[in-house]
């Protein structure tokens, strides 16, 4: 159980995909402008990273040398294919905000990067638990990126208005920086900072 | 690591390819249903915004049915397509304006030096949207589109009975960046677009949007639109789209037809 913990946990502060290994950033600059669109990327990811270490790792026995690499992108791309069907269907608002991001999940090195690394060397079970780690590692940078995003660029949280624009009668001039891809870079920036001085563990030997 | 006998890769190959198929093909399908009532939804909830009939709680479907009447038109002459000579693949319950666009029987090249909106083929007929109040017209509703900064943009200009003023404007589908080119779906800057004036005193289409704020002194101030600082771009396509659907190309001809019938 504590391997499952461990497995699970460490990638949300002690490995985060992002901030650690520098993975996965691309997505984090598109999608990131409001919590909503965020959040769904996140369990977007989540399904993608787990369900496909899952199937890796079950076949990871019988998966010949040769096709090891399209075999994980044919897996990858169908769980994703996958979760752009059920968003499509379930969350139609948020799709149309999503566009193309859910089909890039494809292209995140998050997720073949842990198929390559961790499912095809382990057992099923644990694989799904890493995948979800990771994908909660990436979704934490997600939300914090966000977070800012969404409050300094349009003054609301999850569309609901926290600080009052000028444009509707308050007194909060957007920060429109915050609403470009530049801004995203910086916070994640911020985020591996703030989060080597806690750690300092994790700055690379100069 | 596994052996790595040819029969056992094609074998390994090929199961995974199945699974994945199968997988995929019996999401897809069974959840198509649930996906095209959503986009048919979202298209008649735009519908709405545009015909000024919208809000939060009302029962879009019923709405819609009782004050929509949907026609189609045909574009090159204005005249209205009864029924009786729809077609398969031409009537307003399938109408896609993609699909349309791309037949070669119901659509048609643009040529580029009249493509003001960038979209290369259109079709002929359009299905437009009299919005109605116990069978007296309040507006009609004509859907637009054009080539924006990033994508394809989809939306429903409305006007007033009598053809002069805006009577709302909404993107349905966009693919803009999000709080520059997405702000066209902002009601805040929709909602300028109210009351302006399309056509000028020689009935030349004068609706535009300007760049930076609108200088309320000028007389053209009541054909004009804010821009939205940061997508130019984007505002730059909806100014070219509008200009090409309501002029001669577009709907010209059938807003002739309607300000006629009613002289």
């Amino acid at each position: 159980m504590n391997k499952f913990r461990k497995v699970l946990l460490d990638p949300l502060f002690n490995n985060n995909p992002i901030a650690a290994q520098s993975l996965g950033v691309c997505s984090a600059l598109a999608v990131t402008t409001k919590l909503e669109t965020a959040l769904v990327m996140t369990l977007a990811v989540i399904f993608v990273a787990a369900f496909s270490n899952l199937a890796v790792s079950l076949i990871r026995n019988q998966l010949p040398a040769s096709i090891r690499l399209i075999g994980q992108m044919t897996i990858i791309a169908s769980m994703v294919i996958l979760a752009d069907q059920f968003i499509m269907a379930f969350a139609y608002d948020i799709s149309k905000q999503l566009s193309v991001f859910v089909s890039l999940i494809i292209t995140n090195c998050i997720i073949l990067g842990r198929t390559e690394a961790f499912a095809l060397k382990n057992k099923p079970t644990i694989s799904f638990v890493d995948g979800v780690g990771n994908a909660l590692g990436y979704g934490v940078v997600l939300l914090v990126v966000a977070f800012f995003r969404e409050l300094m660029g349009s003054g609301k949280l999850f569309d609901i208005s926290v600080l009052p624009l000028t444009t509707e009668g308050g007194w909060y001039i957007p920060n429109g920086l915050f609403l470009l891809a530049p801004s995203a870079f910086i916070l994640i920036g911020l985020f591996i900072w703030v989060l080597r001085t806690f750690k300092p563990e994790q700055v690379e030997e100069g | 690591m596994a052996d790595e006998s040819i029969k056992k890769t094609i074998l390994v190959a090929l199961g995974i390819c199945l699974v994945c198929s199968l997988l995929i093909a019996t999401a897809a399908v069974s959840l198509s249903p649930i996906q095209a009532e959503n986009r048919r939804f979202d298209k008649i909830k735009n519908i709405l915004i545009a015909g000024g009939l919208y809000s939060k709680d009302i029962d879009i479907a019923a709405v819609y049915t009782a004050k929509i009447e949907p026609i189609m038109i045909d574009l090159s002459s204005g005249a209205t397509i009864g029924e009786d000579r729809f077609y398969e693949a031409l009537n307003i319950a399938d109408f896609d304006i993609n699909e349309m666009a791309r037949h070669a029987d119901y659509g048609q090249t643009v040529p580029p030096d009249t493509d003001l909106a960038q979209i290369d083929r259109m079709p002929k007929y359009m299905v437009v949207y009299y919005v109605k109040d116990n069978g007296a017209l309040q507006r009609i509703i004509l859907p637009v589109y054009g080539r924006g900064a990033l994508s394809m943009l989809y939306g429903l200009l409305a006007l007033d009975k009598d053809l002069k003023e805006v009577a709302g404007i909404t993107f349905y589908e966009q693919g803009e960046t999000a709080g520059l080119g997405g702000e066209i779906v902002n009601p805040r800057w929709q909602a300028i677009w109210q009351g302006k004036e399309v056509f000028g005193d020689s009935g030349e289409v004068k609706l535009s949007i300007v760049k930076g704020q609108v200088n309320a002194d000028t007389p053209d101030a009541r054909h004009q639109i804010d821009g939205i600082s940061g997508a130019t771009i984007t505002t730059r396509a909806v100014d070219q789209l509008i200009k090409f659907w309501l002029g001669e190309n577009g709907y010209g001809p059938f807003l002739n037809k309607i300000a006629a019938r009613e002289d």
